[in-house]
């Protein structure tokens, strides 16, 4: 008899979740889905308040990922106003938003996936945690917990607590790098660079035990986009939008940010309320993509920071064009803490952090403002819309974990399909396809906390797949 | 995520606890006789009322961790908009900025539906201790927990009282 599971909740990941997956008459794995289960209503709620507010608001949209909606925020606010934010103020947000990129991606790594990947799959639920990783592995856990605790502390020195410091602003930032805070930083720099090098070195070495997984573990073709630097190299808060397909080739470069609904469009299907955000010009098939770090490691040309450039080769390697396993977002991440590593190094040594000229000040110059950032799991678009006065007549918040929807479904699908089979379900076989949601790192809070606004295409099929009737917004 | 930021001291933590039920942890059951259960969010749907009274009826202390689940805080903005919120934010959210022929998620019986308030932690169960912040800072965690690994009563005064 046909039937469905419910993973409830899915554990050891950021927000509410849980997964359906559809046994047909003889126990097989007909499909599965994804549901992310909290919504909040920011994009109401917020409107006919000040912009000024939304660097304060929107942060606490999520506890994992708050200084990306900081960031975002203060750019969309930049751009309302129409200034350039002073020089030392850019570079200030950039060193914040490689602290998170640290933070983020150790918590992922450590905190939430080590456990599956180091004590393995089969593992018992009890120990399968952070706690059980401690016990086991108390030095490799310990010095986890301490990279993310540096990653945090960069946020800390920077703007006064760990989460949702009120820092950043329309215009620029409050206060500059202070001589101790850089100083306690770079001291503690060679730990964490052991650490990271470290991890790298005993993570590679399980892959090739690991590729049988990778192929099933949301293994196909997609396109990936996120944001690159004007040559093309790796980025993370400034840059332009650029799409590469599953052969490595760009489809499409130097986007501005603030366009991004001509590029971007969504898809929703008769049979679920899942909408899916796609390339727009390739359709909804064809233009699905992926953001986040995978999807930034294959985009960019490279890293700009040499020891991070070695590793993005023995990264490159894994694919042909483009990496296109899931489960490689995992080593993606590691590589972007060595890199967001050496870029912090390079800022510490520049004597403008401490600069007084932090922030621009103006009025209402233009009535809508889009700012983008990489969000650790991928890009992260604000747009706002305001009144004479400044109060906000429009919200829209593109999230990064909306824009892997289709990804994620399709990756917890090909899982159950390989493992499950003969309607024979095991706890272990439940965690790895719980997994296959954890590679991506999904920030589930975000994801519902804002749903984006972006043109739309929907398709109406009939029983044989002949297109019935099609519909579009801009 | 504050939790975590208690980085070297969660050592400790592990040492003094066994941990049974947590978004960090695989255990999917709450399970009965808990000595203590940290409760972050405000309450904002069913599925939240059901775990929180859930939770109430299997363990001895329950704290109100956070500005969210002390005073509804940001998720509680949606109050504001008066009678019928919960059903104008889906709107806005589902078909307003969506789809031509976009619709509300239905009651399947695993999206959760929005109760019409957002209410914090005490509204709806009987609470033993409150831990403010947003989010209450590592330091103030510990301070809060020391004394009760220790067997003590948690006291926080001053500094440590503070919202936001």
């Amino acid at each position: 008899m046909a039937s469905r599971i419910v993973i409830d909740p899915v554990t050891r990941i950021e927000g509410h979740a849980k997964i359906s997956v559809f046994l047909d008459d003889h126990g097989n794995v007909s499909d599965a889905a994804f549901h992310v289960v909290e919504f909040r209503g920011f994009e109401k709620f917020c409107l006919g308040r000040p912009y000024t507010e939304m660097t304060g608001i929107t942060p606490r949209i999520c506890g994992i990922c708050p200084v990306s909606h900081l960031l975002a925020s203060a750019k969309a606010g930049d751009a309302i106003m129409a200034v350039s934010i002073p020089p030392a103020a850019d570079k200030l947000r950039r060193l914040m938003n490689l602290g998170q990129i640290v933070q983020s991606h150790a918590l992922s790594f450590f905190h939430l996936s080590a456990p599956d990947l180091l004590l393995g799959w089969d593992a018992p639920p009890a120990d399968r945690n952070v706690f059980g990783l401690m016990a086991s592995h108390r030095e490799l856990a310990r010095a986890g917990i301490r990279l993310r605790q540096f990653g945090q502390e960069v946020i800390e020195v920077l703007g006064g607590k760990r989460i949702h410091p009120a820092w950043a602003v329309p215009g620029g930032v409050r206060a500059p790098l202070g001589n101790e805070g850089r100083e306690r930083l770079q001291a503690w720099l060679p730990e964490v660079f052991a650490t990271v090098r470290a991890t790298l070195a005993l993570y590679r070495g399980t892959l090739p035990a690991r590729e049988g997984e990778s192929r099933v573990f949301g293994d196909f073709p997609s396109l990936f986009m996120g944001l690159v630097a004007p040559d093309g190299t790796w980025e993370h808060h400034g840059g332009r939008l650029r799409f590469t397909d599953a052969g490595g080739r760009i489809v499409a470069d130097q986007i501005e940010p603030r366009d991004y609904r001509d590029v971007i469009a969504e898809c929703a299907h008769p049979s679920s309320y899942l909408k899916s955000p796609y390339y727009r010009p390739l359709g909804p098939e064809a233009g699905m993509y992926r953001v986040g770090p995978l999807a930034r490691l294959n985009i960019c040309s490279r890293m700009g920071v040499p020891e991070a450039d070695e590793e993005l080769r023995r990264f490159r390697a894994l694919g042909r064009g483009a990496v296109t396993s899931s489960f490689h977002y995992h080593y993606a991440r590691l590589i972007e803490i060595l890199a967001a590593l050496e870029y912090i190094e390079r800022a510490l040594r520049d004597p403008d952090l401490g600069s007084a000229e932090l922030r621009a000040d103006a009025g209402i110059n233009s009535r809508r403002g889009v700012g983008a950032s990489e969000a650790p799991r991928g890009t992260l678009f604000h747009d706002y819309s305001v009144d004479a006065n400044g109060l906000l007549t429009g919200v829209n918040l593109i999230v990064a974990t909306g824009q892997n929807n289709l990804a994620m479904n399709r990756t917890v699908a090909q899982i159950a399909r390989h493992f499950v089979t003969g309607g024979r379900i095991t706890e272990p076989m439940l965690n790895r396809i719980e997994h296959g949601i954890r590679c991506f790192d999904p920030c589930l809070s975000c994801s519902t906390h804002a749903v984006g606004h972006m043109a739309l295409h929907v398709t109406l099929l009939d029983a044989d797949g002949k297109v019935r009737h099609e519909a579009w917004r801009d | 995520m504050s939790f975590l930021d208690l980085d070297e001291f969660l050592f400790e933590v592990a040492e003094a606890v066994e941990l049974v039920c947590s978004p960090l942890a695989d255990g999917k059951e709450y399970p009965s006789g808990v000595d203590l259960c940290l409760i972050e969010g405000a309450v904002c749907n069913e599925d939240n009322l059901e775990l929180a009274r859930r939770i109430r009826a299997r363990t001895r202390l329950v704290v109100s961790f956070g500005d969210c689940a002390v005073t509804g805080n940001v998720p509680a903005l949606r109050n504001v908009l008066g009678a019928g919120n919960a059903a104008d934010v889906l709107q806005c959210a589902y078909v307003e900025h969506a789809a031509p022929g976009g619709a509300v998620p239905p009651p399947d019986g695993i999206v959760p539906a929005l109760l019409p308030r957002v209410l914090p932690l005490h509204a709806v169960i009987p609470v033993d201790h409150y831990l403010p912040g947003c989010p209450p800072s590592a330091s103030r965690i510990k301070a809060f927990l020391a004394p009760l690994l220790a067997g003590g009563a948690p006291r926080l005064e001053g500094e440590q009282l503070k919202f936001g």
